[in-house]
């Protein structure tokens, strides 16, 4: 059985200006101890996913709509509260984009980090604070036993993203949700953080899905790949399958716009156009305005997420016809 | 190369008082932002400015175009010194050089529709007459590929990528000879981050504009620039063309940024060897002895803590900032 099966997630947002479908249709599943990579651009629906999974979409103006998220035998969509408290937090942890706003400036670091101990760890302080000081130390922190005093803003942003790092592991979780862990570090920071990820899920077992807009990241980092686009998956596979034969025209066009791959001096490959307005119903697929490869049968009726190898799904229709080959 | 130098920086420095008290202020210490640099660039070359939050790319890139003025140092363009510029003086060279910057959402004044955004711009420098402006406008706008049909929105109306465009067509507005862009892309996906790319590409080969492209992701740097700088703490480390900072690095610091460049190729993201740094950048108001690099360099050793390690030639065309260059090259 899968650590994680989500089903048919749909989550919307009612909005004034008309109900926002940000997430469609969104079905995937996760082993125990497997690395998952969701990329997408922005608004693509990638991190609206993971913070549906654990309820934490404002309702309203949110609303998860449709779909079950089984965790280890549990609905987390439908578990009532108390029971999603006694897993989110503790075998379930998030880490987020910015490590300046997910830490309370107020509080010392040692209140926070040993947060999660005390609520679900039937620890008593002091032993709580003991295992706070090895968590720093494990994630590189030196010093820990007085850093553990300091407060956020004495840290720099590198050295607060191992802080919600070791605040994310202290409880031995079993699911790790990194929301674009690295994207607002310096480059060489960005590494550090990524070969910690690595090493502490390897230390502890745990399964990562890690959320980025950068497929470089989501290379060298997972097992499996998501790609999304407005709101809907439209490719997923093992990470080699995906970048060595995409079989859905953006993954390939995606790929295909990354500056790092291309001979220098030449236009840059570009995708026309920009993402569709999610607050409008679209017919057909939702990238065929921008497709090079758009056929009339795109833009009728909805795609449907199909796997045209095992274990490598598309949800292009003329791949999945065999009309085109990427 | 013995072309004349359009723009030519003597040994710039932007320093920073760091004052502590209300009434009683007092000094406690400066921020060298910029320290000492020395640099020329040749009309119409793309020069790409990298380097960590906190180096001074920025603020190298303001003191040029006379927004943060140097404390010390010359900025020379076209035979000009632009330091000694005043007032009415500074303000009538303003037209030679123009800014791009990072966030388009906040650099366009949301009260404004594009028309009348790009015609103050025009009007500011040029003098064009009323009649001619509509024209002027849509000659604009289809230079930088937006539609004059959106002439009449306001800039909340336009996605990222296009009020990039838009932010674009204004620096252009007055024909500028030089364009200093900073991190241009950081804040697009990166669909539209190749189009904003391939269109400062295209503009500075069209116009022959001299464009310093500051950012901090080096794949994208060494895709649009002739030649790279790289920054640390304040000062130049490394500079050379583009291609050969990017695939030979020399400086230790270099070495680092390029090992840390991800590439969307699963086997060689696997087996590329990383060298990772240990810590973070130094605070600039409190920068280590000597080179500044040296607490985190892999190759350090103790000399490299006695003096700052000037810029020296290592080849034709290739500088580095750093004593032990021949040993570990």
């Amino acid at each position: 059985m899968p650590l994680l099966d989500v089903q048919n997630l749909r989550t919307s947002f009612h909005t004034r200006n008309g109900v926002v479908r940000a997430v469609q249709d969104v079905s995937f599943s996760l082993e125990k101890g497997e690395t998952l990579g969701i990329v997408g651009e922005s608004g693509s629906g990638k991190s609206v996913t993971c913070y549906s999974l654990l309820r934490l979409i404002p309702q309203p103006p949110g609303r998860i709509e449709n779909g079950r998220a089984l965790f280890d035998g549990t609905d987390l969509l439908a578990c009532p509260t108390e029971q999603l408290r006694r897993i989110r937090g503790k075998r379930i942890a998030m880490i987020f984009q910015d490590p300046m706003t997910s830490l309370n400036p107020y509080l010392r670091i040692e209140d926070q980090l040993i947060e999660p101990l005390l609520i679900h760890g039937n620890l008593d302080h002091q032993e709580a604070v003991k295992r706070g000081i090895k968590a720093l130390e494990d994630v590189g922190v030196p010093d820990a036993a007085k850093r553990i005093r300091s407060y956020p803003h004495e840290f720099s942003g590198g050295m607060r993203q191992r802080v919600m790092i070791a605040m994310a592991l202290i409880t031995k979780p079993e699911l790790l949700i990194a929301d674009e862990p690295t994207t607002a570090l310096d480059v060489t920071v960005q590494a550090q953080i990524l070969e910690l990820i690595k090493k502490m899920q390897h230390d502890l077992g745990t399964a990562v899905i890690l959320i980025s807009h950068d497929l470089g990241v989501v290379a060298g980092f997972c097992q499996r790949v998501i790609v999304m686009y407005a709101g809907r998956i439209v490719e997923t596979a093992p990470t080699e399958k995906l970048f060595y034969h995409p079989r859905h025209p953006y993954n390939r066009a995606l790929q295909k716009s990354i500056p790092a791959l291309q001979p220098k001096g030449a236009d840059l490959y570009t995708i026309p156009g920009m993402p569709p307005d999610l607050s409008k119903p679209v017919d057909g697929c939702s990238f065929a305005p921008r497709c090079e490869f758009v056929g009339d049968a795109c833009t009728k009726g909805a795609m449907q997420l199909q796997e045209v190898e095992p274990t490598h799904a598309t949800a292009c229709l003329r791949v999945q016809k065999g009309e085109i080959k990427l | 190369m013995l072309r004349t130098p359009f723009l030519e920086l003597r040994d710039v420095k932007t320093h920073f008082p760091v004052e502590r008290g209300v009434i009683l202020r007092r000094r406690i210490g400066t921020v060298k932002a910029v320290d000492g640099v020395t640099l020329s660039l040749t009309q119409g070359e793309i020069l790409g400015l990298v380097g960590e939050s906190g180096c001074g790319k920025s603020t190298l890139g303001r003191s040029i175009l006379q927004l943060i003025p140097a404390t010390e140092g010359a900025v020379m363009l076209a035979g000009r010194n632009l330091s000694q510029l005043q007032g009415k003086e500074l303000r009538a060279a303003r037209a030679d050089f123009q800014m791009i910057f990072q966030d388009p959402y906040a650099s366009l004044n949301p009260r404004m529709t594009v028309f009348d955004a790009l015609a103050e711009a025009l009007q500011v420098h040029k003098r064009i007459p009323s009649a001619e402006l509509p024209t002027r406008v849509s000659e604009l706008m289809t230079k930088v590929g937006l539609a004059p049909r959106f002439l009449k929105k306001y800039p909340h109306e336009f996605s990222g990528g296009q009020r990039q465009r838009i932010a674009i067509a204004r620096a252009l507005a007055v024909e500028p000879k030089l364009i200093v862009a900073d991190e241009p892309v950081s804040a697009l996906d990166v669909s539209i981050q190749a189009q904003i790319i391939n269109l400062l590409a295209r503009l500075s080969r069209e116009m022959q504009l001299t464009l310093i492209f500051i950012s901090h992701d080096l794949s994208v740097v060494k895709h649009i620039s002739d030649r790279i700088a790289v920054m640390y703490l304040g000062k130049i480390v490394e500079l050379g063309p583009a291609t050969e900072v990017f695939e030979r690095p020399l400086h230790p610091y270099t070495k680092a940024l390029v090992s840390a460049v991800h590439c969307p190729d699963p086997e060689r993201e696997r087996q590329r060897h990383r060298i990772l740094l240990a810590g973070d950048p130094p605070s600039p108001m409190n920068p280590p002895a000597g080179c500044a690099f040296h607490p985190r360099c892999p190759h350090a050793v103790a000399e490299c803590s006695r003096a700052i390690p000037p810029l020296e030639n290592f080849r034709i065309g290739r500088q580095a900032a750093c004593i032990r260059l021949k040993e570990i090259n």
